[in-house]
Protein backbone atom coordinates (compact mmCIF):
# COMPACT_ATOMS: atom_id res chain seq x y z
CA UNK A 1 0.00 0.00 0.00
CA UNK A 2 1.19 3.36 -0.47
CA UNK A 3 2.07 5.40 2.30
CA UNK A 4 -0.65 8.19 2.10
CA UNK A 5 -0.26 11.61 3.91
CA UNK A 6 -2.59 14.44 4.26
CA UNK A 7 -1.10 16.18 7.52
CA UNK A 8 2.62 15.93 8.59
CA UNK A 9 4.83 13.01 7.49
CA UNK A 10 7.03 10.78 9.44
CA UNK A 11 10.85 10.94 8.51
CA UNK A 12 13.59 9.41 9.94
CA UNK A 13 16.82 10.46 8.73
CA UNK A 14 20.39 10.78 9.89
CA UNK A 15 21.71 14.42 9.64
CA UNK A 16 26.04 14.28 10.77
CA UNK A 17 25.57 10.98 12.20
CA UNK A 18 22.86 11.51 14.03
CA UNK A 19 19.45 10.12 13.91
CA UNK A 20 16.47 12.07 13.89
CA UNK A 21 12.74 10.97 14.06
CA UNK A 22 10.65 14.04 12.96
CA UNK A 23 7.19 14.49 11.88
CA UNK A 24 7.74 17.23 8.75
CA UNK A 25 4.93 19.07 6.70
CA UNK A 26 5.27 17.66 3.35
CA UNK A 27 6.34 21.31 1.67
CA UNK A 28 9.16 21.60 4.02
CA UNK A 29 12.13 21.82 1.98
CA UNK A 30 15.40 19.85 3.53
CA UNK A 31 17.05 23.28 3.87
CA UNK A 32 14.16 24.44 6.03
CA UNK A 33 13.80 21.48 8.34
CA UNK A 34 17.93 22.21 8.95
CA UNK A 35 17.80 25.61 9.49
CA UNK A 36 14.41 26.45 10.75
CA UNK A 37 13.72 23.09 12.90
CA UNK A 38 17.26 21.63 13.63
CA UNK A 39 19.11 25.15 13.75
CA UNK A 40 21.86 24.24 11.96
CA UNK A 41 22.37 27.05 10.22
CA UNK A 42 25.78 26.86 8.59
CA UNK A 43 23.76 25.71 5.84
CA UNK A 44 22.70 28.98 4.05
CA UNK A 45 19.63 29.77 1.87
CA UNK A 46 20.70 31.86 -0.66
CA UNK A 47 18.58 32.38 -3.27
CA UNK A 48 15.86 29.73 -2.30
CA UNK A 49 15.91 28.52 -6.11
CA UNK A 50 18.81 26.03 -6.95
CA UNK A 51 20.91 28.95 -8.65
CA UNK A 52 23.13 29.58 -6.03
CA UNK A 53 24.70 26.78 -4.49
CA UNK A 54 24.28 28.33 -0.86
CA UNK A 55 22.77 25.62 0.54
CA UNK A 56 24.71 22.61 -0.62
CA UNK A 57 24.46 19.22 1.56
CA UNK A 58 25.88 15.70 0.93
CA UNK A 59 22.70 13.43 0.89
CA UNK A 60 24.63 9.87 0.95
CA UNK A 61 27.82 11.61 0.29
CA UNK A 62 26.24 13.41 -2.79
CA UNK A 63 26.18 17.23 -3.14
CA UNK A 64 22.35 18.50 -3.77
CA UNK A 65 21.08 21.78 -3.56
CA UNK A 66 18.68 21.68 -0.01
CA UNK A 67 16.42 23.88 -0.93
CA UNK A 68 14.98 21.85 -4.19
CA UNK A 69 14.70 18.69 -2.04
CA UNK A 70 12.06 18.09 0.17
CA UNK A 71 12.88 16.49 3.86
CA UNK A 72 10.26 14.36 3.41
CA UNK A 73 12.22 12.40 0.48
CA UNK A 74 15.01 12.30 2.87
CA UNK A 75 13.65 9.54 4.35
CA UNK A 76 16.56 6.99 5.67
CA UNK A 77 19.21 9.03 4.02
CA UNK A 78 22.34 10.69 5.94
CA UNK A 79 22.64 14.15 5.23
CA UNK A 80 25.89 15.85 6.24
CA UNK A 81 26.27 19.46 6.71
CA UNK A 82 28.95 22.10 6.91
CA UNK A 83 28.32 21.61 11.03
CA UNK A 84 29.25 17.73 10.38
CA UNK A 85 32.45 17.80 8.28
CA UNK A 86 34.87 18.68 11.72
CA UNK A 87 36.65 15.36 12.70
CA UNK A 88 38.18 15.09 16.17
CA UNK A 89 38.12 18.37 16.87
CA UNK A 90 40.18 19.00 13.75
CA UNK A 91 38.99 21.32 10.39
CA UNK A 92 38.24 19.43 7.41
CA UNK A 93 41.02 19.66 4.87
CA UNK A 94 39.08 21.34 3.00
CA UNK A 95 38.18 23.64 6.08
CA UNK A 96 41.48 24.13 6.26
CA UNK A 97 42.62 24.90 2.83
CA UNK A 98 39.87 27.86 2.77
CA UNK A 99 41.51 29.22 5.52
CA UNK A 100 44.80 29.11 4.12
CA UNK A 101 44.14 30.77 0.77
CA UNK A 102 41.74 33.47 2.37
CA UNK A 103 39.35 31.61 -0.24
CA UNK A 104 36.36 33.94 0.98
CA UNK A 105 35.33 37.58 1.77
CA UNK A 106 31.75 37.87 3.32
CA UNK A 107 31.77 34.20 3.76
CA UNK A 108 27.90 33.58 2.77
CA UNK A 109 28.90 31.48 0.40
CA UNK A 110 31.00 29.71 2.03
CA UNK A 111 29.63 26.80 3.18
CA UNK A 112 28.11 25.61 0.42
CA UNK A 113 31.36 26.28 -1.82
CA UNK A 114 33.20 23.88 0.94
CA UNK A 115 30.71 21.54 1.28
CA UNK A 116 30.76 20.93 -2.48
CA UNK A 117 34.35 21.32 -2.77
CA UNK A 118 34.03 17.81 -0.24
CA UNK A 119 31.17 16.42 -2.88
CA UNK A 120 33.37 16.81 -5.42
CA UNK A 121 36.29 14.92 -4.54
CA UNK A 122 33.68 12.21 -3.53
CA UNK A 123 32.92 12.45 -7.13
CA UNK A 124 37.21 12.49 -8.36
CA UNK A 125 36.22 13.81 -11.71
CA UNK A 126 37.93 17.03 -11.41
CA UNK A 127 41.62 16.45 -11.75
CA UNK A 128 42.65 19.73 -13.08
CA UNK A 129 41.79 23.58 -12.40
CA UNK A 130 39.27 23.90 -15.74
CA UNK A 131 37.37 20.82 -13.84
CA UNK A 132 37.17 22.29 -10.77
CA UNK A 133 36.01 25.40 -12.20
CA UNK A 134 33.04 23.86 -14.59
CA UNK A 135 32.36 21.18 -11.54
CA UNK A 136 31.85 24.09 -9.45
CA UNK A 137 30.05 26.57 -11.18
CA UNK A 138 26.78 25.88 -8.99
CA UNK A 139 28.76 27.52 -6.24
CA UNK A 140 28.25 31.42 -6.80
CA UNK A 141 30.02 33.73 -5.09
CA UNK A 142 29.42 37.42 -5.42
CA UNK A 143 32.52 38.54 -3.75
CA UNK A 144 34.04 36.71 -6.30
CA UNK A 145 36.74 35.11 -4.48
CA UNK A 146 36.82 32.50 -7.19
CA UNK A 147 40.84 32.09 -7.96
CA UNK A 148 41.36 31.45 -4.54
CA UNK A 149 38.36 28.91 -4.17
CA UNK A 150 40.20 27.02 -6.82
CA UNK A 151 43.46 27.14 -5.21
CA UNK A 152 42.18 26.08 -2.08
CA UNK A 153 40.09 22.79 -3.78
CA UNK A 154 43.53 22.06 -5.81
CA UNK A 155 45.42 22.13 -2.85
CA UNK A 156 43.54 19.18 -0.96
CA UNK A 157 43.45 17.41 -4.01
CA UNK A 158 46.76 17.32 -4.75
CA UNK A 159 47.45 16.51 -1.39
CA UNK A 160 45.19 13.55 -1.80
CA UNK A 161 46.41 12.44 -4.80
CA UNK A 162 50.29 12.10 -3.25
CA UNK A 163 50.99 8.46 -2.26
CA UNK B 1 4.52 26.71 -1.57
CA UNK B 2 0.98 25.63 -1.40
CA UNK B 3 -0.08 22.89 0.93
CA UNK B 4 -0.47 19.59 -1.21
CA UNK B 5 -0.51 15.64 0.07
CA UNK B 6 2.63 13.79 -0.29
CA UNK B 7 1.99 10.22 -1.24
CA UNK B 8 4.90 7.70 -1.25
CA UNK B 9 4.99 5.30 -4.19
CA UNK B 10 6.36 1.54 -4.09
CA UNK B 11 5.49 -0.12 -7.56
CA UNK B 12 4.60 1.87 -10.84
CA UNK B 13 0.63 0.66 -10.43
CA UNK B 14 0.90 1.83 -6.75
CA UNK B 15 2.58 5.16 -8.40
CA UNK B 16 0.14 5.35 -11.45
CA UNK B 17 -3.13 4.92 -8.99
CA UNK B 18 -2.48 7.60 -6.98
CA UNK B 19 -1.47 9.99 -9.21
CA UNK B 20 -5.21 9.86 -10.88
CA UNK B 21 -7.03 12.53 -11.12
CA UNK B 22 -6.92 16.25 -11.17
CA UNK B 23 -4.15 18.22 -9.68
CA UNK B 24 -1.67 14.58 -8.58
CA UNK B 25 1.91 14.81 -9.88
CA UNK B 26 4.79 12.93 -9.48
CA UNK B 27 8.12 14.06 -8.11
CA UNK B 28 11.35 12.32 -8.50
CA UNK B 29 13.94 15.12 -8.66
CA UNK B 30 12.25 17.97 -7.73
CA UNK B 31 14.69 20.35 -9.48
CA UNK B 32 12.23 22.06 -11.74
CA UNK B 33 8.72 21.26 -9.76
CA UNK B 34 9.89 22.20 -6.36
CA UNK B 35 11.18 25.48 -7.96
CA UNK B 36 7.75 26.35 -9.62
CA UNK B 37 6.01 25.35 -6.65
CA UNK B 38 7.65 28.59 -4.75
CA UNK B 39 6.92 30.25 -7.74
CA UNK B 40 2.97 29.58 -7.69
CA UNK B 41 3.78 28.69 -11.32
CA UNK B 42 2.90 25.19 -10.25
CA UNK B 43 0.46 24.35 -7.37
CA UNK B 44 -0.37 20.49 -7.16
CA UNK B 45 -3.02 19.12 -4.87
CA UNK B 46 -0.79 16.26 -4.45
CA UNK B 47 2.39 14.81 -5.39
CA UNK B 48 3.72 11.22 -5.37
CA UNK B 49 6.85 10.34 -4.99
CA UNK B 50 8.68 8.58 -7.46
CA UNK B 51 12.13 7.48 -5.72
CA UNK B 52 11.20 4.51 -4.46
CA UNK B 53 10.32 2.59 -7.72
CA UNK B 54 12.79 0.27 -9.23
CA UNK B 55 13.50 2.33 -12.69
CA UNK B 56 16.72 3.44 -11.74
CA UNK B 57 19.20 1.06 -13.80
CA UNK B 58 21.03 1.52 -17.07
CA UNK B 59 20.52 -1.94 -18.93
CA UNK B 60 21.53 -3.27 -21.99
CA UNK B 61 18.61 -4.20 -24.96
CA UNK B 62 18.06 -7.10 -26.97
CA UNK B 63 18.43 -4.79 -30.52
CA UNK B 64 22.14 -3.77 -28.99
CA UNK B 65 21.07 -0.46 -27.46
CA UNK B 66 20.50 0.78 -23.77
CA UNK B 67 17.79 1.64 -21.55
CA UNK B 68 18.09 4.21 -19.32
CA UNK B 69 15.54 3.96 -16.36
CA UNK B 70 13.50 7.20 -15.38
CA UNK B 71 15.17 7.48 -12.36
CA UNK B 72 18.82 7.53 -13.49
CA UNK B 73 19.98 10.82 -11.96
CA UNK B 74 21.83 12.80 -14.54
CA UNK B 75 24.79 12.38 -13.30
CA UNK B 76 24.76 9.21 -12.99
CA UNK B 77 23.70 8.70 -16.91
CA UNK B 78 26.65 11.02 -18.11
CA UNK B 79 29.39 9.25 -15.83
CA UNK B 80 27.77 5.72 -16.50
CA UNK B 81 30.76 3.83 -18.77
CA UNK B 82 28.65 2.55 -21.24
CA UNK B 83 26.79 6.20 -22.08
CA UNK B 84 30.20 7.66 -21.66
CA UNK B 85 32.22 5.28 -24.12
CA UNK B 86 29.41 4.32 -26.74
CA UNK B 87 26.80 7.30 -26.63
CA UNK B 88 29.28 9.70 -26.20
CA UNK B 89 27.04 12.69 -27.05
CA UNK B 90 24.40 12.13 -24.89
CA UNK B 91 27.32 12.11 -22.04
CA UNK B 92 28.67 15.39 -23.24
CA UNK B 93 25.17 16.92 -23.58
CA UNK B 94 24.16 16.29 -19.93
CA UNK B 95 27.58 17.68 -18.50
CA UNK B 96 26.59 21.00 -20.43
CA UNK B 97 23.57 21.50 -17.95
CA UNK B 98 22.83 22.95 -15.08
CA UNK B 99 24.97 22.70 -12.44
CA UNK B 100 26.82 19.43 -10.72
CA UNK B 101 24.34 19.77 -7.63
CA UNK B 102 21.04 19.93 -9.67
CA UNK B 103 22.66 16.94 -11.80
CA UNK B 104 22.99 14.63 -8.69
CA UNK B 105 19.22 15.18 -8.10
CA UNK B 106 17.46 15.56 -11.04
CA UNK B 107 16.06 12.39 -13.26
CA UNK B 108 16.16 11.24 -16.70
CA UNK B 109 12.36 11.22 -16.88
CA UNK B 110 12.14 14.75 -15.28
CA UNK B 111 14.97 16.08 -17.34
CA UNK B 112 12.19 15.29 -20.50
CA UNK B 113 9.43 17.09 -18.34
CA UNK B 114 11.26 19.84 -17.99
CA UNK B 115 9.14 23.07 -18.12
CA UNK B 116 10.15 26.26 -20.29
CA UNK B 117 12.26 29.15 -18.29
CA UNK B 118 10.78 31.89 -20.18
CA UNK B 119 10.47 34.80 -17.19
CA UNK B 120 6.76 35.29 -18.54
CA UNK B 121 5.88 32.12 -17.26
CA UNK B 122 7.75 32.22 -14.07
CA UNK B 123 6.27 35.57 -13.36
CA UNK B 124 2.23 35.26 -12.21
CA UNK B 125 1.92 38.79 -12.83
CA UNK B 126 2.34 38.92 -16.33
CA UNK B 127 0.19 37.20 -18.57
CA UNK B 128 1.06 33.95 -20.53
CA UNK B 129 -0.83 31.20 -22.51
CA UNK B 130 1.37 28.24 -21.10
CA UNK B 131 0.68 29.03 -17.16
CA UNK B 132 -2.68 30.48 -17.81
CA UNK B 133 -4.06 29.73 -21.42
CA UNK B 134 -6.21 32.61 -23.00
CA UNK B 135 -4.25 35.10 -20.87
CA UNK B 136 -1.86 36.10 -24.06
CA UNK B 137 2.16 36.32 -24.42
CA UNK B 138 4.15 38.69 -22.27
CA UNK B 139 7.30 37.79 -24.74
CA UNK B 140 5.79 38.39 -28.05
CA UNK B 141 6.68 42.15 -28.02
CA UNK B 142 8.16 42.03 -24.49
CA UNK B 143 12.00 41.32 -23.53
CA UNK B 144 12.25 38.08 -26.01
CA UNK B 145 15.91 37.67 -25.92
CA UNK B 146 15.98 34.41 -25.00
CA UNK B 147 12.94 33.11 -27.03
CA UNK B 148 12.53 30.72 -30.19
CA UNK B 149 13.47 31.35 -33.76
CA UNK B 150 11.57 28.19 -35.15
CA UNK B 151 8.46 26.35 -34.70
CA UNK B 152 6.76 29.36 -32.75
CA UNK B 153 2.68 30.31 -32.68
CA UNK B 154 1.42 33.61 -32.04
CA UNK B 155 0.50 32.02 -28.77
CA UNK B 156 4.13 31.06 -27.52
CA UNK B 157 7.47 31.61 -28.22
CA UNK B 158 8.63 29.90 -24.99
CA UNK B 159 11.81 27.39 -25.82
CA UNK B 160 12.50 23.85 -24.44
CA UNK B 161 15.60 24.29 -21.61
CA UNK B 162 16.96 20.81 -21.63
CA UNK B 163 20.31 19.93 -23.27
CA UNK B 164 20.16 15.88 -22.70
CA UNK B 165 16.90 16.16 -25.13
CA UNK B 166 18.70 17.78 -28.09
CA UNK B 167 20.93 14.79 -27.86
CA UNK B 168 18.41 12.38 -27.33
CA UNK B 169 16.28 13.77 -30.08
CA UNK B 170 19.54 13.43 -32.55
CA UNK B 171 20.09 9.80 -31.20
CA UNK B 172 16.64 9.15 -31.80
CA UNK B 173 15.79 7.83 -28.38
CA UNK B 174 12.52 6.31 -27.53
CA UNK B 175 10.53 7.24 -24.61
CA UNK B 176 8.88 4.23 -22.25
CA UNK B 177 5.47 5.12 -20.26
CA UNK B 178 3.00 3.37 -18.75
CA UNK B 179 -0.30 4.83 -17.38
CA UNK B 180 -3.86 3.64 -16.82
CA UNK B 181 -4.33 2.36 -19.99
CA UNK B 182 -1.02 0.30 -20.25
CA UNK B 183 2.34 0.78 -21.65
CA UNK B 184 3.23 2.54 -24.50
CA UNK B 185 6.52 3.11 -26.41
CA UNK B 186 6.88 7.58 -27.90
CA UNK B 187 9.33 8.29 -30.75
CA UNK B 188 11.75 10.90 -29.08
CA UNK B 189 10.43 13.28 -31.84
CA UNK B 190 6.86 12.72 -31.01
CA UNK B 191 7.30 13.18 -27.38
CA UNK B 192 7.62 17.16 -27.35
CA UNK B 193 5.48 19.68 -29.21
CA UNK B 194 5.34 23.01 -30.76
CA UNK B 195 3.12 25.24 -28.90
CA UNK B 196 0.32 25.81 -31.51
CA UNK B 197 -2.63 26.93 -30.00
CA UNK B 198 -2.21 25.18 -27.04
CA UNK B 199 1.02 25.96 -25.61
CA UNK B 200 0.14 24.83 -21.82
CA UNK B 201 0.62 21.50 -23.07
CA UNK B 202 4.37 20.41 -23.61
CA UNK B 203 4.67 17.03 -24.56
CA UNK B 204 2.52 13.96 -25.56
CA UNK B 205 2.18 12.34 -22.40
CA UNK B 206 -1.53 11.60 -21.39
CA UNK B 207 -2.77 12.57 -18.15
CA UNK B 208 -1.57 9.88 -16.05
CA UNK B 209 1.12 8.54 -17.80
CA UNK B 210 4.49 7.91 -16.24
CA UNK B 211 8.28 8.07 -17.93
CA UNK B 212 9.67 4.43 -17.34
CA UNK B 213 12.55 4.62 -19.07
CA UNK B 214 14.18 6.47 -22.34
CA UNK B 215 15.51 3.92 -24.67
CA UNK B 216 18.79 4.42 -26.66
CA UNK B 217 19.43 2.38 -30.54
CA UNK B 218 22.59 0.70 -31.11
CA UNK B 219 23.55 3.10 -33.51
CA UNK B 220 25.62 5.47 -31.22
CA UNK B 221 27.90 7.92 -33.14
CA UNK B 222 30.94 7.15 -31.33
CA UNK B 223 33.29 8.80 -33.35
CA UNK B 224 31.94 11.95 -35.19
CA UNK B 225 29.74 13.61 -32.91
CA UNK B 226 29.88 17.18 -30.81
CA UNK B 227 27.71 18.87 -28.34
CA UNK B 228 27.85 22.58 -29.10
CA UNK B 229 26.38 25.36 -26.71
CA UNK B 230 26.94 28.95 -27.01
CA UNK B 231 25.54 30.75 -23.73
CA UNK B 232 25.84 33.96 -21.85
CA UNK B 233 28.77 32.45 -19.56
CA UNK B 234 30.66 29.28 -19.79
CA UNK B 235 28.89 27.27 -17.57
CA UNK B 236 25.90 26.97 -15.75
CA UNK B 237 23.45 28.87 -18.02
CA UNK B 238 20.55 28.00 -20.62
CA UNK B 239 21.55 27.93 -23.89
CA UNK B 240 21.19 30.60 -26.12
CA UNK B 241 21.90 28.16 -29.21
CA UNK B 242 23.04 24.78 -28.86
CA UNK B 243 23.88 21.92 -31.64
CA UNK B 244 23.68 18.54 -31.54
CA UNK B 245 25.72 16.94 -34.27
CA UNK B 246 26.06 13.14 -34.93
CA UNK B 247 27.47 11.47 -38.14
CA UNK B 248 28.93 8.80 -40.17
CA UNK B 249 31.16 9.30 -42.65
CA UNK B 250 32.25 6.85 -45.27
CA UNK B 251 35.13 7.10 -47.69
CA UNK B 252 35.00 11.18 -47.61
CA UNK B 253 31.09 10.94 -47.98
CA UNK B 254 28.46 11.88 -45.27
CA UNK B 255 26.80 8.49 -45.20
CA UNK B 256 24.77 9.35 -42.12
CA UNK B 257 23.93 12.94 -40.49
CA UNK B 258 22.06 13.97 -37.33
CA UNK B 259 21.27 17.40 -36.33
CA UNK B 260 19.32 18.49 -33.46
CA UNK B 261 19.03 22.65 -31.96
CA UNK B 262 18.45 23.31 -28.57
CA UNK B 263 17.54 27.13 -27.46
CA UNK B 264 15.45 27.83 -30.69
CA UNK B 265 12.31 25.93 -30.14
CA UNK B 266 9.32 24.65 -27.93
CA UNK B 267 10.86 21.29 -28.20
CA UNK B 268 14.17 20.16 -29.51
CA UNK B 269 14.74 20.88 -33.19
CA UNK B 270 15.48 18.26 -35.68
CA UNK B 271 15.31 18.92 -39.45
CA UNK B 272 15.31 15.48 -41.69
CA UNK B 273 14.97 16.99 -45.19
CA UNK B 274 18.83 18.96 -44.51
CA UNK B 275 19.99 15.74 -42.47
CA UNK B 276 19.24 13.72 -45.99
CA UNK B 277 20.91 17.16 -48.20
CA UNK B 278 24.35 16.38 -45.79
CA UNK B 279 24.32 12.46 -46.89
CA UNK B 280 26.65 11.56 -49.98
CA UNK B 281 28.30 15.32 -49.73
CA UNK B 282 31.86 15.71 -48.67
CA UNK B 283 31.92 17.27 -44.90
CA UNK B 284 33.12 20.85 -45.68
CA UNK B 285 32.70 23.96 -44.52
CA UNK B 286 30.20 25.00 -48.19
CA UNK B 287 27.81 22.08 -47.51
CA UNK B 288 28.12 22.78 -43.99
CA UNK B 289 26.98 26.49 -44.54
CA UNK B 290 24.38 25.40 -47.04
CA UNK B 291 22.61 23.25 -44.28
CA UNK B 292 22.59 25.60 -41.80
CA UNK B 293 20.86 28.08 -44.30
CA UNK B 294 18.48 25.00 -44.76
CA UNK B 295 17.00 24.62 -41.22
CA UNK B 296 16.95 28.23 -40.17
CA UNK B 297 15.26 29.06 -43.86
CA UNK B 298 12.04 29.50 -41.47
CA UNK B 299 13.53 31.37 -38.73
CA UNK B 300 12.09 34.91 -37.34
CA UNK B 301 13.28 36.82 -34.66
CA UNK B 302 11.17 38.64 -32.24
CA UNK B 303 13.52 41.82 -31.90
CA UNK B 304 15.79 40.84 -28.94
CA UNK B 305 16.69 37.95 -30.12
CA UNK B 306 16.98 38.60 -33.88
CA UNK B 307 20.86 37.94 -32.73
CA UNK B 308 19.91 33.72 -32.26
CA UNK B 309 19.17 33.41 -36.27
CA UNK B 310 23.04 34.32 -37.26
CA UNK B 311 24.93 32.85 -34.22
CA UNK B 312 22.57 29.50 -34.92
CA UNK B 313 23.75 29.91 -38.80
CA UNK B 314 27.75 29.93 -36.90
CA UNK B 315 27.32 27.35 -34.38
CA UNK B 316 26.04 24.55 -36.71
CA UNK B 317 28.80 25.25 -39.21
CA UNK B 318 30.75 25.28 -36.47
CA UNK B 319 29.41 22.28 -34.81
CA UNK B 320 29.65 20.08 -38.16
CA UNK B 321 33.02 21.22 -38.48
CA UNK B 322 34.13 19.95 -34.87
CA UNK B 323 32.08 16.21 -35.60
CA UNK B 324 33.81 16.05 -38.80
CA UNK B 325 37.37 16.65 -37.67
CA UNK B 326 36.88 14.10 -34.18
CA UNK B 327 37.20 17.25 -31.97
CA UNK B 328 33.89 17.32 -30.29
CA UNK B 329 33.40 20.49 -27.66
CA UNK B 330 34.80 19.89 -24.15
CA UNK B 331 32.50 20.37 -21.64
CA UNK B 332 34.84 21.32 -19.22
CA UNK B 333 37.61 23.02 -21.37
CA UNK B 334 35.86 25.68 -22.78
CA UNK B 335 38.05 26.92 -25.55
CA UNK B 336 36.68 26.57 -29.18
CA UNK B 337 37.77 23.33 -31.00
Amino acid sequence: MPEDHVGTVPLRISINGQTHDLQVAPWTTLLDLLRERLRLTGTKKGCDHGQCGACTVLVDGRRIDSCLMLAAMAEGREITTIEGLRANGALHPVQQAFIDHDAFQCGYCTPGQIVSSVGLMNEHRAPTRSDVRELMSGNLCRCGAYSNIVDAVMEVIERKGRP
Amino acid sequence: MNPFQYVRAHDIAEAIHAAAGDGAKFIAGGTNLIDLMKENVEHPTKLVDITHLPLDRIEATAGGGLRIGALVRNSDAAYDERIASRYPLLASAILAGASAQLRNAATTGGNLLQRTRCCYFYDTATPCNKRSPGSGCGAIGGFNRMHAILGVSEHCIATHPSDMCVALAALDAQVHVSGPDGERVIPFHEFHRLPGDTPQIDTSLRPGELITAVELPAEAFTQHYTYLKIRDRLSYAFALVSVAVALRIDGGRVAEARLALGGVAHKPWRDHTVEELLVGQAPVEPIFARAADAVLRGAKGQGHNDFKIGLARRAIVRALKQAAADTPQSQSEKRVA
